[in-house]
């Protein structure tokens, strides 16, 4: 998994960024950050990855760089 | 004691007989004495549920309702019924920017196709007796309201419900009624899948003018009205029962 792709992945989930999306960025704090834009990053990886995330594991994430992690370790 | 609710003497298929609200009519009917035919998909859940019923004569037949070949199994294996349950359905939140073929066929085919078909062929096998009860576990998503995220969902309780109206008009001729219970948000384990945060869940609870989320007997309960006789002259109808959701 390239986490660059990835971070464009999600970032693609925005409808706009005012900021770089990096590995150490809280991803929830991140302005536009939305319960909809939670449910897209989460279609996202499964159809990226093929990956569906148990969400009571993605609620425990809060950097690019965990919920990266988790997909991989699902891998 | 007089009880226009029971069920004695009546045969009732429930599908979705595995789990949640499915599981919960399955076990109420047959404390009012009804004999009930399990389905679903996984044979230690349906046996799971069998041990919980009570006395009487019940079984299961494993199958999985999405495939047209099984449901042509469970019917050639169907004493005459006098009462059908569909329950078996999926939820699930998807954005419309995020909706595929794939999901869309998903939904459909579980929670639209699989009842419409088994319906069929009930009819065409004439596995429904004269005065028997059809109740469809839809929804009040997409008949009385819709929210974010639930587009498929809606479209496919919605389709049920204009169904439901449907059947209800052309079988009233052989006394076979068609209803539907159409709950909001119930607490089943099928909700737990939904990836919302605890402070959603508790604004999402707050728009409930009664202030919880409904149980799997409550929607039981509203069930067995529809398969007793004392519905007998209610055809086409549906009950909504959303704790005062959609009066505001």
């Amino acid at each position: 998994m390239d986490i660059q792709l990835f971070i464009q992945n999600v970032a693609d989930q925005f409808d706009e960024l005012n900021v770089e999306l990096t590995p150490e960025t809280n991803f929830r704090k991140v302005e536009g950050w939305t319960s909809l834009v939670a449910l897209l990053v989460i279609t996202m990886v499964d159809e990226e990855y093929g990956i569906v995330l148990p969400p009571e594991e993605m609620r425990k994430t809060n950097t690019i760089q965990e919920l990266f992690d988790l997909v991989a370790s699902k891998q | 004691m007089h009880n226009p609710f029971a069920l004695i003497g009546k045969t009732i298929l429930v599908t979705g007989a595995s789990s949640g609200i499915g599981r919960t009519i399955a076990i109420e009917c047959s404390k009012l004495g009804a004999d009930i035919i399990l389905t679903g998909r996984n044979e230690s859940r349906l046996q799971e549920t069998l041990s919980q019923l009570k006395e009487g004569q019940h079984k299961y037949i494993v199958a999985d309702i999405t495939i047209e070949e099984d449901i042509i199994t469970i019917v050639e294996q169907l004493p005459t019924l006098t009462g059908c349950v569909h329950s078996a359905g999926i939820l699930g939140l998807v954005p419309i920017q995020a909706i595929t073929k794939a999901k869309i066929n998903e939904f459909e085919q579980i929670n639209l196709h699989a009842p419409i078909l088994l319906t069929k062929q009930l009819l065409k096998r004439k596995k429904l007796a004269k005065n028997s009860s059809v109740v469809f576990i839809s929804s009040a998503a997409g008949v009385y309201r819709v929210s974010t995220a639930n587009a498929l969902y809606a479209v496919t309780k919605s389709g049920l419900d204009a169904f439901m109206r449907s059947a209800a008009l052309e079988l009233a001729s052989k006394n076979i009624r068609f209803n539907s219970v159409n709950p909001a948000m119930i607490e089943t384990e099928a909700l737990s899948n939904i990836p919302i945060s605890e402070e959603q869940k508790n604004a999402n609870l707050a728009q409930y003018p009664i202030k919880r989320y409904g149980k799997p007997e409550e929607v039981a309960y509203a069930t067995i009205y529809l398969l007793s006789d004392a519905s007998a002259w209610t055809t086409g109808t549906e009950i909504k029962l959303d704790g005062g959701l959609t009066l505001s």
